[in-house]
């Protein structure tokens, strides 16, 4: 170690990396891991948010973590998102595409993105 | 991608209810599952709720798991990791708070609720094998701090600003030490040492700091070492602690690649370096100068003091010793500041002590609060109270050199002076809880024979003195003591006390003298009316049947071992006292608890 600039890098790479462990942020992304939804391709919308959201460096604000069946199997995969102070907004059939968009688009642009929101297929 | 982190508790109470095992079914089922690469498995140190264990807890929702069984683990990686559903038999609920149902978050539960984790702030949080994840919690910033922005004194002067005091028994101010060992920097060769030789009975605080937050302990020394300008540091660590010896090993390996210990440390023209001494388990080698005599390669006894450690330590060179929960306070300090450390504590003790829990205790465990915390709230709310609906009777601290607080002093707050005050002290952390079933002269008598197996036997009052204490003692037990033996059990605690070389002597009479203070009337019992009302001692006391309550189902009689008890079925038993041997044997297998014992 010759500098206080090394450690300090080593300390900001691994901060992304254990930061998970302070607990649940104010924002947090639910993806409905039960079997329907797991059926239907949750698992790589899952993991799409995850690395997402790691690239979009939101590993500190966005908590992403699963859930059992919400009740609607038909439109799985959903995913819940709940930020502090606001509604929570519910998308639904969702791939890891449309999963990156919504990184985007609503977790970093502050926009939901209307067309996949469970209100547009009811 | 990593999406959840798994934290199970690598500590010494847990590894021994086998938390490995569980880790390595973990690892497997995670391959078996195609998870590997989305779970991260962490093996920490310890959580602090060891009466649980083994304990696990899950990132990012900080669901926390108790009594795991490898068996379990399948059903958690399938329910929750694949499927997001924790396994609500396994969440740990808190037995008597039913508000609160799962402890999603672990500081939400009375267990936690109260404490201020300071020395054990990376303890179940941090890999302790991993130098990143400490560096990724500020680790190593102090040092950096201390070696470019601060000069010695500064260093020396933030101790003692911040009044921390030696966590292991003594109390004496950490920065006074530093000051005294800073004469001559530069000039003599000096020594900055670690005193991992933790031998209470029950106490294991230093043992799991040095399991799950090594790394703060090398950190300390280094800045020690900088403030009195030493060179060469040596951790003193008990042999018996594997868990705490290997990751130690570890952590100066990892600190050495990275240039955190040798030379020229953050480009500075600072060298450091650390090795470990091993103890081979003697309890006078916790003694500051027996340990350093035995780090020296001698025989572990004492020497009178002065000259003081810092005048005259290790190989006759000026030498900083503190204890482990010392160091780890000491790069909080340096980051956080001296107002944040003086705003923990009592006006002459501050910041925070760790506890261990232990005896009577339904939470036995860990535990860290702020000076000045009552014995109450850490008995009745971290600990969880007494099991089985006992009294509380009294809380030895200290160990073998401490003294019992009795339960009309449980309001006590716990500080060093306090407990000095009531005849007790600080000791290392141990704190082991008694309940009405515990015979204080018993108690006594079990640390003064620990004591008088481990004096070293260099000097007389203490070889000599203990052992006829002891003597005493068991006289008492046996139903042979005299009123006349309390006074010469006084007598002689105040000369051993007074008379012995160090530490070990001059402390072994407080568990005897404290009882005696509080609980004299539980030696009278023994001596008058030769009665043990605890029912602990079993030469003053005899089984019996209760006729009425017997009904003669002969069960009694089948278990005696020694064929004392006779009677004809569906007649009341009676015991035949001469050849008794007291086992309780029959009194666990009475059906009708007409078994009694007086």
């Amino acid at each position: 170690m010759k500098s206080l600039a090394e450690l300090a890098a080593i300390r900001e790479k691994m901060q992304n990396k254990v930061n998970i462990r302070e607990g649940a942020n104010s924002t947090r992304v639910v993806v409905g891991m039960a079997t329907c939804g797991i059926a239907a391709g949750a698992r790589p919308v899952l993991n799409a948010f995850v690395e997402e959201i790691s690239k979009a460096g939101l590993n500190e604000k966005v908590t992403v973590t699963q859930t059992g069946c919400i009740g609607i199997c038909q439109y799985e995969p959903v995913v819940e998102i709940f930020e502090e102070g606001k509604d929570k907004v519910t998308y639904v059939k969702l791939t890891a595409e449309k999963a990156a968009e919504i990184v985007e688009k609503h977790l970093k642009g502050g926009k939901v993105v209307d067309e996949y929101t469970i209100g547009s297929v009811q | 991608m990593i999406r959840t982190h798994v934290l199970i508790c690598g500590g010494t109470g847990c590894t021994s209810s086998n938390s490995l095992k569980i880790q390595e079914a973990m690892n497997a089922e995670l391959i078996a599952r195609g998870l590997e690469n989305e779970v991260k498995v962490v093996l920490t140190g310890c959580f602090g709720l060891c009466a649980l264990g083994p304990v696990m807890i899950v990132y990012p929702e900080g669901t926390f798991y108790s009594c795991v069984k490898p068996e379990d683990v399948p059903e958690i990686v399938e329910e929750h990791f694949l499927k997001g559903r924790p396994v609500e038999r396994l969440v740990y609920h808190e037995a008597k708070d039913e508000d609160i149902h799962h402890a999603t978050s672990l500081s939400e539960t009375a267990f936690y609720k109260k404490q201020k984790r300071v020395a054990l702030r990376n303890c179940g949080v941090i890999d302790p094998e991993n130098i990143d994840e400490y560096i990724a919690m500020d680790g190593y910033q102090a040092l950096g701090k201390v070696l470019t922005e601060m000069t010695p004194n500064d260093v020396i002067q933030t101790i003692l600003d911040s009044g921390l005091r030696g966590r292991g028994g003594g109390g004496f101010p950490t920065g006074l030490k530093w000051k005294f060992a800073s004469n001559n920097r530069g000039q003599v060769k000096k020594y900055v040492a670690c005193n991992a030789d933790e031998g209470d009975p029950g106490a294991f605080m230093d043992r799991s700091i040095l399991e799950g937050d090594p790394h703060a302990v090398i950190e300390a020394m280094a800045i020690a070492a900088y403030a009195i300008g030493a060179d060469e540091g040596f951790i003193y660590v008990r042999a018996e602690y594997p868990i705490a010896v290997h990751r130690l090993e570890v952590a100066i390996k990892q600190a050495r690649e990275y240039g955190l210990l040798g030379k020229n440390i953050f480009g500075t023209d600072f060298n450091f370096d650390i090795d470990l001494r091993f103890g081979a388990g003697a309890f006078v080698c916790g003694e500051e100068t027996a340990l350093m005599t035995s780090i020296e390669g001698n025989r572990g006894e004492p020497r009178p003091r002065p000259p003081f450690p810092a005048v005259k330590g290790l190989f006759g060179q000026p030498t900083v010793l503190n204890n482990v929960e010392t160091y780890a306070n000491i790069p909080q300090i340096i980051l956080k500041g001296v107002d944040w450390f003086t705003s923990m504590g009592t006006e002459k003790s501050k910041g925070t002590k760790v506890f261990a829990l232990g005896g009577k205790i339904t939470n036995t465990g860990l535990v860290e609060v702020p000076m000045g915390t009552t014995l109450r709230e850490v008995v009745e709310e971290i600990g969880g109270g007494i099991p089985n609906g006992k009294k509380f009777k009294a809380a030895q601290t200290g160990g073998p050199s401490g003294g019992c607080i009795p339960a009309d002093l449980i309001d006590t707050p716990i500080d060093y002076d306090n407990l000095i005050a009531i005849g007790s002290m600080m000791g290392s952390g141990g704190l082991i809880v008694m309940d009405e079933d515990t015979c204080m002269v018993d108690l006594a008598r079990f640390f003064l024979d620990f004591t008088v197996d481990e004096s070293c036997g260099k000097c007389t009052p203490c070889r000599v003195g203990t052992k006829r204490l002891l003597e005493i003692l068991d006289k008492i037990i046996a139903g042979n003591g005299e009123m006349e033996d309390l006074d010469r059990l006084e007598e002689l605690s105040n000369y051993i006390k007074s008379a012995s070389l160090c530490g070990l002597g001059q402390t072994a009479p407080n568990p005897v003298l404290s009882t005696l203070r509080y609980f004299r009337d539980e030696y009278i019992a023994h001596i008058v009316d030769k009665k043990c009302p605890a029912g602990v001692c079993k030469s003053l006391l005899q089984y019996k049947i209760d006729p009425d309550k017997c009904k003669g189902c002969t069960l009694c009689a089948r278990k005696c071992p020694v064929n004392a008890i006779s009677g004809t079925v569906k007649q009341p038993h009676v015991i035949d006292t001469s050849k008794c041997i007291k086992c309780g044997a029959c009194m666990d297998s009475c059906k009708f608890k007409a078994i009694y014992k007086e």
